[in-house]
């Protein structure tokens, strides 16, 4: 494992797959327990810092470092110095002195992580980075679908929506490639970035087509807002292309899942029916997320410090 | 260094067979018989839980052979201690193993521990903590293969297959056929490494 | 002061000597000689005439903290330039007669350029109505080059009229040539790297379509036309099809344009970050390819220093721009003459001869740039160290600013000397004063 984990990229398949087994050994161990909590990071302190309001990521990772005994502390950019100005670096120095031992870093900015870990010695975990990765959630995505599926080699995944704005399409995309998953992206074409034709992927302006011959679908959370820089006419129109509703739903194989990274939009890009549907597997990637980020840590600073 | 291979003659180990195959087998066999014997009516109630990589395996010989001398099954388990230990910092990362205990659980149970060999007793207190996190045993003993001395901690085996005295210099190798492809217990002088 | 500099190869020929006073140059030949001269050995050296930058970020007035025309000036002497022209983003805006003649009586205090003050082309930078260029021309800067450079005038009817209006002021407008709207919150080249990096696009088609509209309009209304900062191969096809047909259009390539690309912005340092964006590999080749056969006119270095608070952070929120006096020489040395795409004469006339024709320096008298290496012109050259190697420590440059993207990398060529007017700004490769 690299000291940092800041990209999908940086996860090679023996490390993607280590993540993957521990968190799943990490599961096994503590399934049924009473007592969630593990000895491993006692004495180790992890830093939450947080640019953007995101309570369910930061909750997971905060659950997860506490399930193995860091000391936590959240850092958010409201009612703290990060609001009055204080640069992204001397943020980092005063971590630095503090003795952050890993930093869990969500910021508005693509590329942000990568700056910090010029910054700091500890590990820095990108926790979502403006339009660019989000990797501990694909690394939950793929833990969910080789949990349900019972493998990810050969598995056909369809990502679809806004995959220009989406750091959460753009780390599946790396990682489920990595992990020799088939990624098929389907969304209008005003939403996939120019240059996606250099990617390790199909692609798709057409999601009746893709349906039948996909494993897992993953819906992306579309804002509607979008409408008004014309991505799309409107609201309705999307949902009526690119929507995924109990009829689309059927034109699944049998076993497909249907995932989401969340927040949804109900009756926009998914069908409530959809998202509660035994197909779904959103409540449970959102507890996947936990043992993932509990694998990410321990391998990140159960080791040696270099 | 990369591609190219340290010479055998550089290597100042030397290499003493302590238990071959058939050894090894008689006190896997003795052991059985001891942990018959103290359990006595408690039998039914022993779990046996090896602490991986080959505390596990042996764990298992062990239920095995109390089986095949007393005719009462016993449960196994095994207990993986990575995200117990306390000296993570100087091993550095490894994979996690199984940790896999009988439906019944081990609570009010007689919770035997089962590990290669005893050293500093580091492995054993974070096996006890993470039994202690894992239900409440009544009683829990220590079977170990080897016991090499050393001991950092006030730990000690109450089943022990062979005692070992050995410098700290010396190293002291169990291989199983289950992971390594034949049953032996070599002691090995390594130079510094300690 | 008279100057005998020994055994300089004048644009790469055979070593002779030159002689300079009062000014100008007063012989060139072999074995001169003259009492009282400061001797000045040549040898190995590479004589140029002074090279003229059309395009220069001094931040005076208004960030100080970021450069200044004195610390800017040095920068340029140290690159062997005698003569810079600073862009008019200064705040305030260079848009009126009054900021312009105290950039260029900055200039004269410092003595290390002539620096030329390049006026707004409209109020504010703001692109709604036209600026004072008459008053900024008559003014005693004599503004001829007029640019709203870091933005586009992208209002296509008042291009029209600033192309036309410049005509009676002998002007040109430097249009920077950036389609806002299709770049809005742009921060690298757009292609499969930004999609990537998750950085938003800059398309190359927004640089090119403004290109095409003002060449159109040049010609239309038989007005010059100088175009900044080219960065695409598309532009290069759309300056060579307009000056085939008799446009009169001229343009410019950064140092930064012909040597990196969009996959140093993989880093997310933003020393990288520059606008237009640093573009791919075979933008690069387009752009040398066409400076070798002169569609595109000159190299011009978009100096842009910045305070280290506005580039040591998150890529996006930095600012655009990167340091280029110091260093443009010897890219244009490592991209165009090592390779054998350009001679040392072909590099004065990209650094110094046109970019001083484009200027209006070009004239006669003492004040005038870009002209030939002979005697009665002014002395203004430098003396190039061509085999030279050194490595770039952005803490050695005489910038202020130490946003150079060429730190840690070893570029050839180290400028000996540089004289203005026969006086010398720079010897042995350190500024005078
Ligand atoms: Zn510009």
């Amino acid at each position: 494992m690299k000291r940092h984990l800041l990209e999908a990229a940086d996860l090679d398949r023996a490390d993607a797959t280590l993540v993957l087994d521990t968190a799943a050994q990490i599961d096994q161990a503590l399934a049924g327990r009473e007592v969630k909590k593990l000895p491993t990071l006692r004495g180790r302190t992890v830093v939450n810092l947080f640019y953007e309001d995101s309570t369910r990521t930061r909750i997971s990772f905060e659950l997860a470092a506490k399930r193995l005994s860091a000391d936590v502390i959240n850092f958010s950019a409201k009612g703290s110095s990060v609001s009055k100005g204080e640069s992204l670096k001397d943020t980092a120095l005063t971590l630095e002195a503090m003795g952050a031992d890993a930093i869990v870093v969500r910021h508005s900015a693509s590329g942000a992580p990568h700056r910090l870990a010029n910054w700091v010695r500890g590990s820095v975990v990108n926790a979502g980075d403006g339009t660019h990765e989000h990797p501990t959630q694909a690394l939950l995505d793929a833990y969910t679908i080789r949990h349900r599926l019972g493998r990810l080699d050969g598995v056909r995944v369809a990502i679809v929506g806004d995959v220009l704005h989406s750091r959460v399409a753009r780390s599946n995309v790396w990682l489920l490639t990595t992990l020799g998953a088939e990624v098929t992206l389907v969304a209008p074409p005003t939403l996939l970035p120019v240059g996606v034709g250099s990617w390790p992927v199909g692609v798709s302006y057409d999601l009746d087509a893709v349906l039948p011959k996909a494993d897992a679908v993953m819906m992306l959370r579309v804002q509607a807002e979008r409408m008004n820089a014309s991505f799309f006419p409107s609201a309705r129109e999307y949902s009526r292309r690119y929507g995924l509703d109990a009829r689309r739903m059927a034109a699944l194989p049998d076993e497909a899942i249907v995932m989401h990274p969340g927040p949804m939009n109900r009756g926009m890009e998914i069908a409530a029916d959809v998202a509660d549907s035994v197909r779904s597997t959103i409540v449970e990637q959102v507890g996947n997320g936990v043992s993932v980020r509990m694998a990410v840590l321990y391998l990140l600073l159960g080791g040696s410090t270099r | 260094m990369a591609g190219s291979p340290e010479p055998a003659a550089s290597r100042t180990s030397t290499a003493g067979v302590l238990l071959a195959p058939a050894d090894v087998a008689r006190v896997v066999d003795r052991m059985a018989h001891q942990l018959i014997e103290k359990a006595g009516e408690q039998l039914p109630d022993l779990v046996l839980v090896g602490i991986p990589t080959r505390g596990a395996p042996l764990a298992r010989r062990l239920a095995a052979r109390v089986a095949a001398f007393s005719g009462t099954a016993v449960d196994v388990g095994t207990v993986d201690i990575t995200l117990y230990r306390d000296d993570l910092r100087m091993r550095g990362v490894r994979a996690l193993e199984d940790t896999v205990l009988p439906a019944q659980g081990i609570d009010g149970r007689l919770v035997v521990l089962v590990d290669d060999v005893l050293f500093s007793g580091r492995s054993v207190r974070a096996a006890l903590d993470a039994l202690r996190d894992l239900g409440r045993p009544r009683t829990v003993q220590l079977a170990v293969l080897v016991d090499r001395g050393h001991r950092e901690l006030p730990i000690r085996a109450d089943y022990v297959g062979k005692n070992v005295p050995t410098s700290r210099a010396q190293q002291v190798r169990v291989h199983l056929a289950e992971t390594d492809g034949t049953d032996e217990v070599l002691v090995t002088e390594e130079g510094s490494r300690a | 002061m008279t100057y005998l500099i020994k055994g300089a190869r004048v644009l790469g020929g055979d070593p002779a000597d030159l002689l300079l006073a009062d000014g100008r140059i007063a012989a060139i030949g072999d074995r001169l000689s003259a009492t009282g001269a400061t001797v000045v050995d040549a040898g190995g050296l590479v004589a140029l005439p002074g090279l003229v930058d059309l395009h220069t970020h001094l931040r005076e007035p208004g960030r100080e903290d970021a450069e200044t025309v004195e610390t800017g000036s040095r920068a340029a002497a140290l690159g062997g330039f005698t003569a810079v022209h600073a862009m008019a983003n200064t705040d305030p805006v260079a848009d009126t007669a009054g900021v312009v003649e105290q950039v260029w009586r900055l200039g004269r205090q410092a003595g290390l350029v002539d620096v030329v003050p390049v006026g707004a082309v409209t109020v504010g930078l703001r692109g709604e109505r036209l600026a004072e260029l008459g008053a900024m021309a008559d003014s005693a800067a004599r503004v001829r080059v007029f640019s709203d450079d870091g933005h586009c005038v992208a209002d296509p009817a008042l291009m029209r009229r600033a192309l036309e209006y410049v005509k009676a002021l002998d002007g040109v407008v430097a249009q920077h040539a950036e389609e806002p709207r299709l770049t809005a919150g742009a921060q690298m080249n757009e292609g499969h790297r930004s999609a990537r990096l998750g950085l938003t696009g800059w398309p190359a088609a927004a640089e090119e379509a403004v290109i095409a509209r003002d060449v159109l309009l040049a010609q239309h209304v038989g007005a010059r036309l100088h175009v900044c900062h080219v960065s695409t191969a598309g532009s290069v096809e759309i300056l060579r099809w307009a000056k085939s047909r008799g446009v009169q259009v001229t343009a410019e390539v950064t140092p930064h344009h012909l040597l990196l690309t969009e996959a140093c912005a993989e880093t997310y340092d933003p020393v990288f970050k520059v606008n237009p964006p640093l573009r791919t590999d075979a933008d690069v080749e387009a752009l040398r390819a066409g400076l070798a056969d002169g569609t595109i006119d000159a190299v011009a270095t978009d100096h842009a220093p910045h305070a280290v608070e506005d580039k040591e952070s998150e890529w996006a929120q930095a600012r655009p721009g990167m340091l280029g006096l110091e260093q443009a020489l010897s890219i244009v040395v490592e991209t165009l003459v090592e390779p054998g795409l350009l001679d040392w004469a072909g590099v004065a006339d990209r650094m110094s001869v046109r970019p001083a024709a484009i200027g209006r320096l070009d004239g006669r008298g003492l004040q005038a740039h870009g002209r030939p290496l002979a005697p009665g012109e002014p002395a203004n050259l430098l003396l190039l160290d061509p085999a030279a190697r050194a490595t770039v420590d952005p803490a050695a440059l005489a910038s202020r600013s130490r946003n150079s993207p060429y730190a840690g990398r070893e570029l050839p060529g180290r400028v000996v000397a540089t004289f203005l007017r026969g006086v010398p700004t720079v010897l042995d490769g350190k500024a005078v004063r």
